[in-house]
């Protein structure tokens, strides 16, 4: 699952090099090289933008799934300040797979909840790659009650696979779980928002994703199925980058695809060459954003918020009549 | 003892046997025991042997729920489009209405229950595997809106095997609507039953199956978020016996009961009656 390279960004890996190559030229025979090094810096910011412009679907799916990108952790020591961590269901047991605590926003304390699926392998597999169990949905909609009992807002990150597949998930009711989070996030009485920060799994998705403002990241997806699911049921043939891509393309999950489809609000843009080529960037347009829905949702009065919501969901879907 | 007296009696010659035409037989899918068909049919579809219960239409549903004469189908013109041009999915639904006809995969009823008014939602496996898309989604919201506006009680018969994938996320986002329509009826104490059948899996028995203010499960139901398949594949393992059936849920405290077929109608109306405070369908009973 952990995307060290990515076939399509050899062109900017090798544009790298040489740059890297040249300064260190320069540094052991003391030259003045900023003449030679300037033109290609702003080749690479136009090879970046180029590349990522005219990404197939399958393409930003393995974006969306990069390790290298902005994750909740990071999200969270870049956005927020004060951040404390709350951990636990208090009926099992703790989950690293969805991580959630206290923190402030421009200031103003809100709470906020994300999947967390770790930066490197050790982290991966504590974490098991943000895939939780029911105990990770309940903690969540514990934090989600505490944040409403004191008239807080609630910020969630989305970055899963999926809800995990497995006995014990199974015994503890993951479906309920999820159920449980739909069901009381229609009718939580403080703003939600929601952002989609790279893959967008399915249930386990959803499950932190019923709010008043559901953003992406410009290069994320969100889906129904993963794409390898998706072509393994449909044309028996999961593993291929021709089936694969044809799901990816089939099952519309981009950005641009889930605006058009109303199904979220609003795209949040990346730097030239995606979200893990310029983390701080990435985070400022995100901190932006937040403030300013924020803004807009605390003006609302919770029972008017509430029903916005649900009649922004209830207007989900197309059919004939 | 049967048993004894069984072994003594005489079988029955095969010629007889032959004289009835083949097609008036039926042989259980579980245990492989046959007998006529009208005597599956009168057991509700259900095994005289072994209590297996079979799949059954959604209308066999509203026949065996809902009073004679009562039953009023509500949404008939909604139907299925293409929003994402999905390959082969007009196709596909081609088929699937051919086969099971026009109404998707959910049936939509209202009608009256032990006299108790009722709306009534069955799933429909054999539309596409019972799979939930925008039209599912629309049903049951239409539905719950109008047990709000009557305060009727809602039923909903889950039989499916999750989001239907050919309209992408338009169709998880079908979970996180119905869940909303549930939450109105909550919040006006109209009571929802969730009752899962063969199989209730995926994106269906995460979210409306498992927000009943009671949940009712057939015998033997394959109950799951993940199906068995995906789980046996993550582990590289087989399953434990009896994992994921209506049997293990009960055990592991995720439904009310499990409920045979014959005794739905009589478990439902009993539990609506309690819930919305009528009194009983039969009166005073001395225990
Ligand atoms: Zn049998």
């Amino acid at each position: 699952m952990a995307t060290a390279t990515m076939e399509f960004e050899k062109p900017i890996y090798e544009l790298e090099r040489q740059i890297d190559e040249l300064k260190k030229l320069a540094g052991e025979q003391s030259l003045n090289v900023t003449d030679e090094i300037a033109p290609l810096e702003k080749k690479l910011v136009e090879l970046r933008t180029d590349i990522y412009r005219s990404l197939t679907p399958l393409q930003r799916v393995q974006v969306a799934r990069s390790n290298k990108r902005p994750l909740t952790d990071d999200y969270l020591r870049l956005c927020f300040t004060d951040f404390i961590e709350l951990h636990g269901d208090r009926a099992f047991r703790e989950d690293a797979a969805i991580m959630g605590g206290w923190a402030r926003l421009d200031g103003e304390t809100v709470m906020v909840i994300g999947h967390e699926r770790g930066r490197d392998t050790k982290e991966n597999l504590r974490r098991n790659f943000g895939m939780a169990h029911p105990e990770g949905y309940r903690k969540a909609l514990r934090l989600m009650k505490l944040a409403e009992k004191f008239h807080v807002p609630v910020i969630t990150f989305i970055d899963t696979p999926g809800a995990w597949a497995g006995l014990g998930a199974e015994e503890r009711g993951q479906s309920e779980a999820i159920a449980r989070n739909l069901f009381e996030m229609s009718r939580l009485e403080t703003p939600i928002i929601a952002t989609v920060i790279g893959e967008g799994g399915s249930g386990g998705a959803l499950a932190l994703g019923v709010a008043d403002r559901v953003n992406m990241l410009e290069n994320s997806v969100y889906s129904v199925i993963t794409v390898e699911g998706c072509a393994a049921i449909l044309w028996k043939d999961g593993k291929s980058p021709e089936m694969r891509e044809k799901a990816a393309t089939a099952l519309r999950i981009t950005a641009p695809d889930l605006l058009e489809l109303k199904v979220i609000d609003e795209i949040i843009p990346e730097p030239a060459g995606g979200a893990h080529a310029d983390h701080a960037t990435t985070a400022a347009s995100v901190q932006e954003t937040l403030v300013r829905q924020l803004d807009e949702l605390r003006r609302l009065k919770p029972d008017k918020l509430v029903r916005r919501r649900r009649e922004k969901f209830l207007r989900i879907g197309q059919y004939a009549e | 003892m049967a048993w004894f007296r069984k072994e003594k009696k005489p079988r029955q010659p095969r010629r007889e046997r032959l004289e009835i035409p083949a097609d008036v037989w039926e042989k259980c899918e579980a245990c492989g025991h046959t007998d006529i068909r009208e005597k599956f049919v009168r057991n509700f579809n259900v095994c005289p042997n072994c209590d297996y219960h079979r799949r059954i239409r959604a209308s066999d549903y509203c026949g065996i729920l809902l009073d004679d004469g009562t039953m009023e189908e509500l949404e008939l013109d909604i139907r299925s489009i293409d929003p994402l041009s999905f390959p082969e999915y007009p196709a596909r639904l081609k088929k699937a209405t051919a086969n099971a006809g026009e109404g998707d995969a959910l049936l939509a009823a209202a009608g009256m229950m032990e006299s108790l008014p009722v709306n009534l939602g069955v799933m429909d496996f054999a539309f596409m595997g019972g799979s939930m898309g925008s039209v599912v989604g629309e049903k049951i919201g239409r539905l719950g809106q109008r047990s709000l506006e009557r305060k009727h009680p809602l039923i909903v018969i889950c039989a499916s095997g999750g989001a239907r994938m050919q309209e992408g996320v338009l169709s998880l986002m079908q979970m996180a609507k119905v869940s909303a329509v549930l939450a109105q009826l909550a919040e006006r104490r109209i009571p929802y039953i969730a009752v899962l059948t063969n199989p209730t899996t995926g994106g269906v028995s995460a979210s409306y199956a498992m927000l009943g203010d009671a949940i009712l499960a057939e015998p033997g139901a394959v109950i799951g978020f993940a199906g068995p398949r995906v789980i046996k594949q993550t582990l590289g393992q087989d399953l434990p016996d009896g994992f994921q059936t209506a049997e293990f849920l009960l055990d592991h405290g995720m439904v009310d009961q499990v409920v045979h077929r014959r005794d739905l109608k009589h478990t439902l109306s009993q539990l609506l009656r309690h819930m919305s405070g009528k009194p009983s369908a039969t009166g005073w009973t001395a225990s």
